[in-house]
């Protein structure tokens, strides 16, 4: 189908999917199994100018938007969403200092992590704050020229790999949600080290760890944004970035497709390609079906995101993008493997990794219950504004 | 620093048919590629660019028909600066002297080359001797088989040769010619910017008037050697088995070379 995509969107896609193709095919298996962070990846999609998708050109990016970003996690993920949860994270943790960085913090971090010479992180969760986020103990104090961080934040991606974070604290336990803070913090200050890596069921390349901070000494010039101001900066990164978690389920499942009708149509069972079969047919068009329609969500909501400074409806619209494809991935994955059988199981296959990788889209960036929770309520908002009446 | 890398379009080998009457190979409807050891020329090119992007300048050079310029937007897409094409009837035809001979017009022109880097051998003729020719025809000294380049002072190289007889470490000043195998490294993927500015960038095309040389210079007419016939040889599979002392297996083998006319028996 023919998205209307520009002559620049349809030359992101080609070459984010050529290293797809010549590069983290040929890998992914591999790195999956050893859990290993795919370094050399990185220095492909560097090479490429990919990190630079949504930074501002005059700090060394590429300048675009929501949509560009979706086009070319999606490819990524049609390889391996280990790896391209690791590309993603990166834009995910600079996005704070895009947003509301002061120009001194944006012309020290946003170049380098334009090129790719620096990874970033975004670090919000804590041993006792997922869900709910409010509940983030990891304390920032002013004294004199300097904070003083002290915490512990959990399941971190890119944790240990990347060297600028986007850290999460509170300033103000006195004010609640309106207390919290977002500063960058560098690999390398004094007092900040990270814990265990994390041995995970999917997404396996990514590496996920524990960011301690111990008497954590930063200046005062790494602040975002002003104090009291890090559950805005949460919630505007996140309008921006989940689309893309949707664009990795959709990509992820465009994998398992692929493989699916390739399989079924070479697979002879009672003499004939199991394609023949209605109830493999069916299958396959429920899946393609579900592909296509998360794809259309993703990208006009993307270009709807993109047009605006700041769309009213941007949370509401961000979290169907990402529970959407991500439930469409998880479901395709898993017939994926179904077609494939006894295939499908083994490691030989890349089925049974999709399935475990698909996992991760329901949970991370926001569990799929939390984004229904922000339809609903944005849903419950916008109907009570509305005064005509629906039912006589 | 200029460095001109030398880069052949080549048929992709499953497809490769034979012109009965000129015994040289069809190009025409082949789809085309870049020789694989052209990659990793233009990688090495690319990494002495990495030491210092504003200084060192990397221009692809290829002859061959207007088709060739395909090849040369791959490596402008991949971080070539400029792109030169040589491109005239008059060039058909051209056995190894011709094409290093215009090649060699072709970097005289340019004028302020440093270094030149070819593949070891482009994979249709495999004869391996273009590089070593276009040195030579430069004046300038060549390295082959090179698996590692370094920068020793700004104008002399130490590169390590990989040989049949062993591995040579040689200093080589510029302006030089190297032929690089793969272990100067994986050619880099295509660069967003770079690709774009390829798609727009207006290939230099030189023909033989533009070089200034004469249609019997070049081409089919310039070449020294022609090809008679290109075929598959038969390959008879005898094998004899020599036994006894090492002394009297010697003394055999020493025989049945020299029954086969082995030169110098």
């Amino acid at each position: 189908m023919e998205y209307f995509l520009t002559e620049e969107q349809k030359l992101l896609q080609e070459i984010a999917y050529e290293i797809v193709r010549e590069r983290i095919r040929l890998v992914r298996a591999e790195l999956d199994e050893k859990e290993e962070f795919p370094w050399e990846i990185m220095k492909d999609l560097a090479q490429a100018d990919l990190f630079g998708i949504w930074i501002p050109e005059a700090y060394g990016g590429l300048g675009m938007g929501i949509l560009e970003n979706c086009l070319v996690v999606e490819q990524l993920a049609r390889g391996c969403i280990g790896i391209a949860t690791t590309f993603a994270a990166s834009g995910l943790g600079a996005y704070p200092i895009i947003l509301f960085g002061s120009e001194e913090l944006k012309r020290k971090y946003l170049p380098p992590i334009a090129r790719g010479e620096k990874l970033a992180a975004f670090a919000l969760t804590e041993p006792g704050a997922g869900s709910d986020v409010s509940a983030i103990r990891t304390r920032a104090v002013r004294v004199g020229d300097e904070y003083i961080l002290n915490g512990t934040k959990q399941w971190i991606t890119n944790g240990g790999e990347a060297d600028i974070y986007s850290v999460f604290a509170i300033t103000d336990p006195t004010k609640g949600p309106r207390g919290a803070s977002c500063f960058v913090v560098e690999k390398g200050d004094p007092g900040f080290s990270f814990g265990k890596k994390e041995q995970k069921l999917g997404i396996r390349a990514s590496a996920t760890r524990e960011l301690i901070f111990n008497d954590c000494r930063i200046p005062k010039e790494r602040l975002i944004g002003r104090e009291g101001m890090g559950f805005i900066i949460a919630m505007k990164t996140f309008d921006k970035s989940r689309p893309g978690i949707g664009a990795l389920g959709v990509g992820l499942a465009q994998e398992a497709l692929d493989i699916s009708v390739e399989y079924a149509r070479k697979r002879i069972q009672f003499g004939k390609p199991i394609i023949s079969f209605q109830v493999i047919q069916h299958k396959l068009a429920d899946m393609a079906t579900k592909i296509e329609a998360a794809r259309s969500l993703i990208y006009s909501a993307a270009r709807y995101l993109d047009s605006k400074a700041d769309p009213p409806d941007a949370s509401k619209i961000a979290a169907m993008c990402k529970i959407f494809a991500s439930d469409v991935a998880v479901q395709v994955a898993l017939e994926a493997v179904q077609i494939l059988g006894g295939y499908g199981y083994m490691r030989d296959y890349p089925v049974e990794k999709l399935l475990r990788d698909s996992k991760i889209l329901q949970i991370y960036e926001g569990t799929n219950e939390i984004q229904r929770n922000i339809i609903g309520q944005e849903l419950n908002k916008e109907y009570g504004r509305i005064k005509e009446t629906f039912i006589k | 620093m200029h460095i001109v890398v030398c880069v052949k379009q080549v048929p992709e080998t499953q497809n490769v048919r034979i012109d009965p009457t000129t015994n040289t190979l069809i190009r025409q409807g082949v789809a085309s590629i870049l020789n694989p050891f052209d990659h990793f020329a233009l990688e090495a090119a690319f990494r002495i660019k990495d030491m210092n992007r504003e200084s060192v300048k990397v221009t692809v050079l290829t002859m061959g028909p207007p088709q060739a310029k395909e090849v040369l937007v791959d490596a402008l897409s991949r971080g070539a600066d400029h792109a030169v094409l040589l491109s005239d009837r008059a060039f058909a035809g051209a056995d190894t002297w011709a094409t290093s001979y215009t090649l060699s017009a072709a970097i005289r022109k340019m004028g302020d080359v440093d270094l030149v880097i070819c593949g070891k051998q482009a994979i249709d003729g495999d004869t391996a001797q273009v590089g070593p020719e276009l040195a030579t025809l430069l004046d300038i000294p060549y390295a082959t088989y090179v698996s590692r380049i370094e920068f020793v002072e700004p104008r002399v190289l130490k590169v390590i040769r990989q040989t049949d007889e062993g591995t040579a470490l040689w200093k080589i000043p510029l302006p030089a010619l190297l032929t690089v195998l793969k272990d100067v490294g994986r050619l880099r993927v295509r660069s967003y910017r770079a690709t774009l500015r390829a798609r727009r960038y207006d290939i230099t095309v030189w023909d033989a008037a533009d070089l200034g040389l004469s249609e019997n210079t070049v081409g089919l007419k310039g070449s020294f050697t022609q090809v008679i016939k290109v075929f598959s040889p038969q390959r008879a599979k005898e094998r004899v088995m020599i036994e006894g002392s090492v002394q009297e297996q010697a003394a055999r083998l020493y025989e049945l070379l020299k029954e086969q006319g082995v030169p110098g028996l």
